[in-house]
């Protein structure tokens, strides 16, 4: 029987970073995939990034991921969301080519070191009492492993639904898995169901794009990954289009047909991202929705239509889409669908995405409750380097909410479950300002060192870099002016007669490096990549200081553990509610138990007091 | 969870006495003491209560209240037992037999209370502040924290402040939607509103804190002058030492009183004048510093001698003293004969109601800080919005860090709330 170190089901997003991570790891790795051709799909729209979401794809890349460098090889419209705004909130987004998307993924996954992948069905795990140590696929081969992970994503009771028909299935044409789904149950794992929707794709040769307004990429684009340059592929752009009151009086006619609305389906689906029906309902007063037109390839006749999700039949999802401006003799090539599945409540988790109960076992990706290609990749790292790490008995990773969106989304998951399809948005993180898509590579790449899993050129890369910048720093910290000085520049600033360091006053942000170079003409001798990035840096440097109070607090909070075998039921005090929320969660630690709804000051202090004591009574 | 109980009356004799008990096991406990079941829940009923050995200890008023009906938000009984220390005594030693029972700690019944959500955190301090409350002003005050005036004033400006952080958010998160682009004048008008509730609540601080621990009201003048007669004339008592030698009272000598329903703190003070006898020179220095901290002063002058040496600020009270040896025109007090007396309470009991008028809802020096912190970052805020659409990520995290600031009055903000605001609020989703 082949033993591996480490088996990850599944090749989608979380499968394929959770696997390139492993192996990174020294890990000797297996993927085990349905098919070879569902490696690396995009199997909704056609685009990586976002608010929140580039962010997940700027540390995924920080820690020698795969997701960045791929993005930037299939990316044909790169795009930094919030240009205008603060640094702390923009978020790189591109479009990108599907073939070259997968083609990319695959040069990387087929060519990694100790990484093997296999096509196959895996129906069963083989469990010996609270560990699962192997897999067994259809054609009855065994294969021994002493970490699994699994990111099959909507597979558990997936059913498609357009309109009144309803068949089961992963995604469009994949078989739904039984068998495991079985062995899974037999774990008795808290569950829930959620549901999520796509839009019917267009072939882009039947739009008439004279008609529309057209949205290009950005003049000088912003990648994913800190070692891209520039954009392999061909730059596009995106059409722009929109429902009017003709098409909402169509959908309104037939929303009884609709799966959703007929009454077909269970799950709950996000409010981000609603279907064409919800919209027209939930906000009926708004007369015209908009629609951006997304092309899937350079080579590729498929559309997506971004904002038109929906699971009417297809005559009337044909009725609507051509009342719409320059859609009026479009044809679809495959019709919208909404798909319910149950995922596994990511409470039963802990920080490292294994099983609390379950030795050995890891969940990454939309299983989990999220939604979302970045979030599906961040989970796969998290889990993929955790199971290599605990296959080669070293400790964990936890990535933690001051040091990351991953580690936000991950105590968010574990701590608070989920309602809805999670995604990520840059609100839910508190320290947002110090957690910026620039500066991804400065808060993680020095973990990943300690980790091992960065590859010499990227460490090359990343220390000529910080050394530039901290040498640009220690000339900045070091130079001081006085107001007089800075106005004879031309700065107009308080004559408070206060000397400043060079860089304090980059801290505002009307100020640049132009003017600087005038008061330290040296400081040129910087490229302009780094002198930008210590500007940002700079820009946030005092908030950032006012928040580390916080983050010690928190850092506090998380360093207290929680016993894992604390019988809440029997500590007085506690209210019944919180005491059946608490066991239900189990927190690893204070600040996990902190977050829990319906948490008071006066239960944590009780809890915290109860961990001193059990911890003296462990010591005696 | 243990079940607590207490007297919730004062211990010694008295006509009734109050047991309370709270918990799980409150019901099944009392069972022990009854012959006969307990009352129907909320409806009271006489009861004989037996000891261990079936002797009779008392008769009783029993009320019983369930679980979520009581103010613990657990089962609770209460025995109104007759108020004799025999009685008390046993009674309670026989509960503390009772599995599972146990003696209350202090202010557990409202931390239970709390904990199971009965009452918030302003309320509980509105409820400790009404139980010391002494004078009227107090109850007022406190009644007003008890019955949620503050902790609804907070939901509600935490309710503007979660909608304004919404709507910027809603232009960070959804930014490539179809989010209104500026929603500045929006979020400025909330943030305003706020702010300026705010600053009322911070300029009534220093009467409500005034009202809650105390108004001072120094009394100041030469040596014998008549300063502690005065004094033991407002607190119908000797407080203070009196003789005809000047010079006699050195320390400082302080009486609460209740005047007119203000809580005041009156201080006599060692006379003022040149002195060689140390000890005498102290206590003169410790009266100037405390007669110009206190909120009022009264001072009692000889009409041929106007030296003074602490300053006079506007709604201080000039009266003659020893008007019993003086009869003339103008306010004359005497504390030997009680003449002027009442004229004089009145005057003090008007400068003082005059600085209650602003009294805010900000009570505990904790109100204050979280207020005064709330409006520090909303002021940046509204500075940083006016700047423009670049300093969005900043003006997000100060309104961020003012929300948690007034949430802390009573409880804690959660990024959910923002979230569901901007879900209800946009249509989201390309």
């Amino acid at each position: 029987m082949k033993q591996y170190d480490v088996v990850v089901i599944g090749g989608g997003h979380a499968g394929c970073e959770a696997a390139y991570a492993s192996a990174r790891l020294g890990a000797e790795t297996l993927l085990i995939t349905m098919k070879m051709s569902d490696l690396g799909v995009m199997s909704c729209n056609p685009a990586i990034g976002g608010l929140g979401k580039g962010h997940l794809v700027r540390e995924i890349d920080a820690m020698d991921g795969i997701m960045g460098k791929v993005a930037d090889a299939a990316g044909i419209q790169f795009r930094l969301l919030n240009r205008r705004k603060g640094p702390a909130v923009q978020g790189p987004r591109a479009q990108a080519d599907r073939a070259l998307y997968q083609a990319a993924m695959q040069k990387h996954i087929l060519g990694s070191d100790h990484l093997d992948v296999i096509e196959g069905e895996v129906i069963d795990f083989q469990v010996d009492k609270q560990k699962v140590t192997g897999v067994m696929l259809r054609d009855g081969s065994k294969i021994a492993a002493r970490n699994t992970v699994l990111t099959t994503g909507t597979f558990l009771r997936g059913i498609i639904h357009i309109g009144d028909v309803s068949y089961s299935g992963g995604r469009m044409g994949d078989e739904a898995s039984t068998k495991l789904c079985e062995r899974i149950d037999s774990f008795d794992l808290p569950k829930g169901r959620l549901k999520t929707g796509t839009p019917p794709r267009l072939d882009s040769r039947t739009i008439n794009w004279s008609e529309l307004e057209m949205q290009p990429g950005d003049e000088t684009p912003t990648l994913f990954s800190f070692m891209s340059i520039k954009p392999a592929a061909k730059q596009i752009s995106c059409g722009i289009t929109h429902t009017n009151e003709k098409t909402h009086q169509i959908i309104r006619q037939n929303l009884d047909k609709s799966a959703m609305y007929g009454g077909h389906i269970e799950g709950i689906g996000p409010r981000y991202c609603p279907s064409i029906e919800d919209k027209i309902v939930r906000f009926a007063d708004k007369q015209s929705h908009q629609i951006f037109l997304e092309p899937e390839g350079l080579n590729n006749h498929m559309i997506y239509p971004n904002g038109i999700s929906t699971s009417l039949p297809v005559d009337i999802q044909e009725a609507y889409v051509r009342s719409i401006k320059g859609l009026e003799n479009v044809s679809i090539i495959q019709p919208g669908y909404a798909i319910e599945y149950d995922y596994i409540d990511p409470r039963a988790l802990n920080g490292q995405l294994r099983l609390k109960d379950f030795e050995n076992l890891y969940f990454a990706g939309q299983i989990n409750g999220t939604t979302g290609y970045e979030e599906a990749a961040a989970q796969g790292l998290v889990a993929g380097l955790n199971a290599a790490l605990s296959a080669k008995g070293q400790g964990p990773i936890t990535f933690m909410r001051s040091d990351s969106y991953i580690g936000v989304m991950i105590d968010d998951l574990i701590t608070r479950g989920v309602t809805e399809p999670y995604r990520m948005f840059t609100s839910r993180a508190e320290f947002r300002l110090s957690l910026r898509a620039d500066n991804a590579d400065q808060r993680l790449t020095p973990l990943a060192f300690k980790l091992g899993c960065v590859s010499s050129k990227r460490r090359k890369l990343f220390d000529k870099k910080m050394d530039q910048i901290n040498r640009c720093v220690d000339v900045l910290v070091s130079s001081y002016f006085t107001p007089k000085e800075i106005s004879d520049h031309g700065y107009k600033i308080n004559q408070d007669g206060a000397r400043r360091s060079a860089f304090d006053l980059l801290s505002f942000p009307d100020m640049d490096f132009d003017f600087i170079s005038g008061l330290i003409p040296s400081i040129d001798r910087y490229p302009s990549d780094i002198q930008q990035q210590v500007k940002k840096d700079a820009l946030y440097a005092n908030y950032i200081e006012r928040q580390k109070r916080d983050i010690e607090a928190l850092q506090r909070d998380e360093a207290i553990k929680i016993p894992p075998s604390l019988d809440y039921g029997s500590i007085e005090g506690l209210s019944a509610e919180l005491k059946l929320k608490l066991q239900k969660t189990r927190p690893e630690t204070i600040a996990q138990a902190s977050k829990i709804d319906g948490m008071t000051p006066a239960a944590l202090t009780l809890l915290l007091a109860i961990i001193r004591k059990y911890e003296k009574r462990k010591i005696a | 969870m243990d079940t607590i109980f207490a007297l919730a009356t004062v211990r010694g004799k008295a006509g009734v006495s109050i047991i309370r008990i709270s918990g799980a096991d409150a019901f099944t406990g009392v069972r022990c003491l009854l012959k006969t079941d307990l009352p129907q829940p909320r409806q009271s009923a006489l009861r004989k209560l037996y000891g261990e050995d079936g002797e009779l200890i008392d008769q009783a008023l029993l009320l019983a209240f369930d679980k979520d009906h009581s103010f613990t938000g657990e089962q609770t009984v209460e025995l109104h037992i007759h108020g004799s220390p025999a009685v008390q005594t046993m009674l309670l030693n026989h509960l503390s037999t009772l599995n599972g029972f146990r003696i209350a700690d202090p202010g557990e019944f409202t931390r239970r209370a709390l904990e199971n959500g009965r009452l918030d955190l302003s309320r509980v301090e509105g409820l400790a502040d009404l139980i010391n409350a002494e004078t009227e002003a107090q109850r007022k005050q406190a009644m007003r924290l008890f019955s949620g005036e503050l902790a609804e004033k907070s939901v509600l400006w935490r309710t503007k402040l979660i909608r304004a952080a919404a709507l910027m958010q809603a232009t960070i998160d959804f930014a490539d939607e179809e989010v209104p682009e500026d929603v500045s004048s929006e979020v400025l008008g909330l943030l305003r509103d706020v702010i300026s509730d705010l600053d009322h609540q911070v300029k009534g601080y220093a009467a409500s804190e005034r009202i809650r621990s105390g108004f001072e009201v120094a009394i100041v003048g030469r040596p014998n002058v008549g300063k502690s007669t005065l004094l033991n004339a407002l607190a119908r008592r000797d407080a203070a030492i009196t003789s005809h030698i000047p010079g006699t009272t050195r320390d400082i000598v302080e009486v609460q009183m209740d005047l007119n329903g203000l809580p005041v703190t009156v201080i006599d003070t060692a006379g003022l004048r040149e002195t060689a006898d140390e000890i005498e020179t102290i206590g003169i220095d410790r009266a100037k510093r405390r007669a110009s901290d206190a909120d009022l002063r009264v001072f009692l002058i000889d009409p041929e001698d106007e030296i003074q040496e602490v300053t006079q600020h506007a709604d201080d009270i000039v009266v003659i003293g020893k008007g019993d040896l003086r009869p003339i025109d103008g306010l004359s007090v005497s504390g030997k004969t009680g003449a002027g007396l009442n004229q004089l309470i009145d005057l003090i009991v008007k400068a003082l109601e005059g600085r209650t008028q602003g009294a805010g809802l900000a009570v505990r020096e904790r109100h204050r800080v979280a207020v005064e912190d709330t409006i520090a970052k909303l002021d940046s805020a509204v500075l940083l919005i006016q700047k423009g659409e670049q300093y969005t990520d900043l003006s997000a995290e100060e309104l961020r860090s003012a929300i948690h600031s007034i949430s802390s009055i009573i409880g804690i903000v959660d990024v959910e709330d923002i979230l569901d605001e901007v879900f209800s609020s946009f249509c989201l989703g390309k």
